[in-house]
């Protein structure tokens, strides 16, 4: 009887064990507690600051696929030097480096997809598979994904379909499977090489009114966003430096101001939309976008050139 | 002490399980949410969640004034309807799917990018003494260029 007990008394253990691990992670990334006490300074651009405890909190970075479609959407032109070269998918050998990469490449396959760059789209998807690959990713991209890209090389919908059909099995399999930190460098990656591909992209003789400034400026809105979504990981030596970089680049986008009006949610009968209309006001001055552009390429080179 | 065999069996099924669990929400999301967005393209980000009833989750992101948006939030029919609310940067409510019959999906486009604030409650709707349902919970975002 009494060994029985003692038997019972361990499974009751390990199932209390397990439940309270099985508690823990549901959903991948628990509302990280340490996440609130991350020092945001106020900005009245920013909604971070009023984290409660909720159950879950995500923080959504642009997607590779998003940020590469903001950057066509502000008429840039397409330029193969300023990817990251596919010759360097095997000096990537840490998780860090090949999680930063996977979002780095993925977002270079984006951009060569939106312009249509039939080669480069299935280079980039190869380097982005190698990538999952390395990190352990179960069928984030699949062998038949390749094949289908190569037969609708020409059919940019369905090349979109599957970038994105691919990046969510990479990211949906890392949040899914305990490894919110890797998950997050994914996400910081491919929104550094978005950033970085837009600031090498303006021309300077044409900064004031130029579009992809505008997208450039919008990307002050992430940076607590991305601040949190690293802090949820904090504790981690590799999530750790990347907080110290992202700081760097906060200081320099904190030079920038950006002041909206209230905004007026209107809805739209005939295409059943609501139009959050608001105005904004935004003030950079060339030399801020310089030091801008050259804080991210110091760290998109730390990425790359591992 | 012998530990019982029983025991490495019990806790590699407990594991088993909690994958299966959100494997299955992945699967979720995917079968139920993603078809949701319908003609816009979905941004390849996934947000998603076990819920229990009476639960919140709350998501930060930033929308840009090129783009239009369909988000999508979605629960597993178990969990009944779910409610969610967006708010601005000064906490006002832009929008919540309870003046819209607990709508999935909401259209939206910006005149000038902003970081929103989306919540997501499951209401709690069992009995005291009942076990509280829960169920996965997602939320997708689409976009395409604005016209």
């Amino acid at each position: 009887m009494t060994k029985k007990f003692g038997i019972f008394s361990i499974i009751l253990g390990v199932l209390l064990f397990a439940s309270l691990l099985t508690g823990c992670k549901s959903g991948g990334t628990k509302a990280p507690k340490e996440a609130v006490t991350v020092s945001v300074p106020k900005d009245n651009t920013s909604v971070v600051e009023d984290i409660k405890q909720a159950e879950k909190i995500f923080n959504a970075l642009p997607s590779p696929l998003e940020s590469a479609m903001l950057i066509k959407s502000a008429g840039a032109r397409f330029d193969e030097a300023l990817l990251n070269p596919v010759g360097n998918v095997n000096s990537y050998v840490t998780n860090k480096s090949m999680a930063l990469n996977l979002g780095i490449y993925t977002c270079d396959l984006s951009f060569a997809s939106l312009y249509e760059q039939t080669q480069l789209i299935i280079d980039y998807m190869n380097a982005a598979k190698k990538m999952a690959d390395g990190l352990g990713i179960l069928k984030a991209i699949e062998q038949s994904q390749i094949d289908k890209l190569e037969e609708n090389i020409n059919n940019s919908e369905v090349i979109m379909e599957i970038v994105s059909e691919t990046f969510m099995n990479s990211n949906s399999y890392l949040s899914d499977n305990g490894q919110p930190a890797i998950a997050a460098m994914v996400l910081v990656g491919g929104w550094f090489e978005g950033l970085y591909i837009s600031t090498q992209l303006v021309d300077m003789k044409d900064f004031n009114g130029n579009k992809l400034v505008g997208r450039i400026i919008d990307q002050k809105l992430s940076i607590d966003i991305l601040i949190n979504l690293l802090a949820s990981s904090k504790g981690n030596p590799a999530v750790d430096d990347l907080i110290i970089q992202v700081k760097k680049l906060k200081i320099v986008f904190d030079k920038i101001k950006i002041t909206t009006s209230k905004i007026r949610p209107e809805f739209d009968k005939t295409s059943n939309t609501t139009v959050l209309k608001s105005e904004i006001k935004t003030d950079m001055t060339p030399e801020v976008f310089k030091e801008l552009s050259i804080t991210v390429s110091d760290i998109r080179k730390t990425f790359v050139n591992n | 002490m012998r530990i019982p065999r029983i025991i490495p069996i019990l806790a590699l099924l407990i594991v088993t399980t909690t994958v299966n669990v959100d494997a299955q929400c992945k699967a979720f999301a995917k079968k139920v949410c993603i078809p949701e967005l319908g003609a816009y393209t979905h941004d390849g980000n996934y947000h998603a969640a076990i819920l229990v009833e009476g639960e919140e989750a709350e998501l930060y992101k930033t929308f840009y004034s090129d783009m239009e948006y369909r988000v999508s939030v979605c629960g597993e029919d178990k969990l009944k309807d779910i409610e969610f609310i967006v708010f601005d940067a000064n906490k006002n409510v832009l929008y919540s799917n309870k003046t819209a019959n607990y709508a999935k999906t909401w259209d939206f486009k910006l005149q000038s990018s902003q970081q929103l604030k989306l919540v997501v409650k499951v209401p709690a709707f069992n009995k005291s003494g009942d076990s509280p349902a829960s169920g996965c919970v997602a939320i997708m975002f689409g976009f395409k260029i604005k016209k």
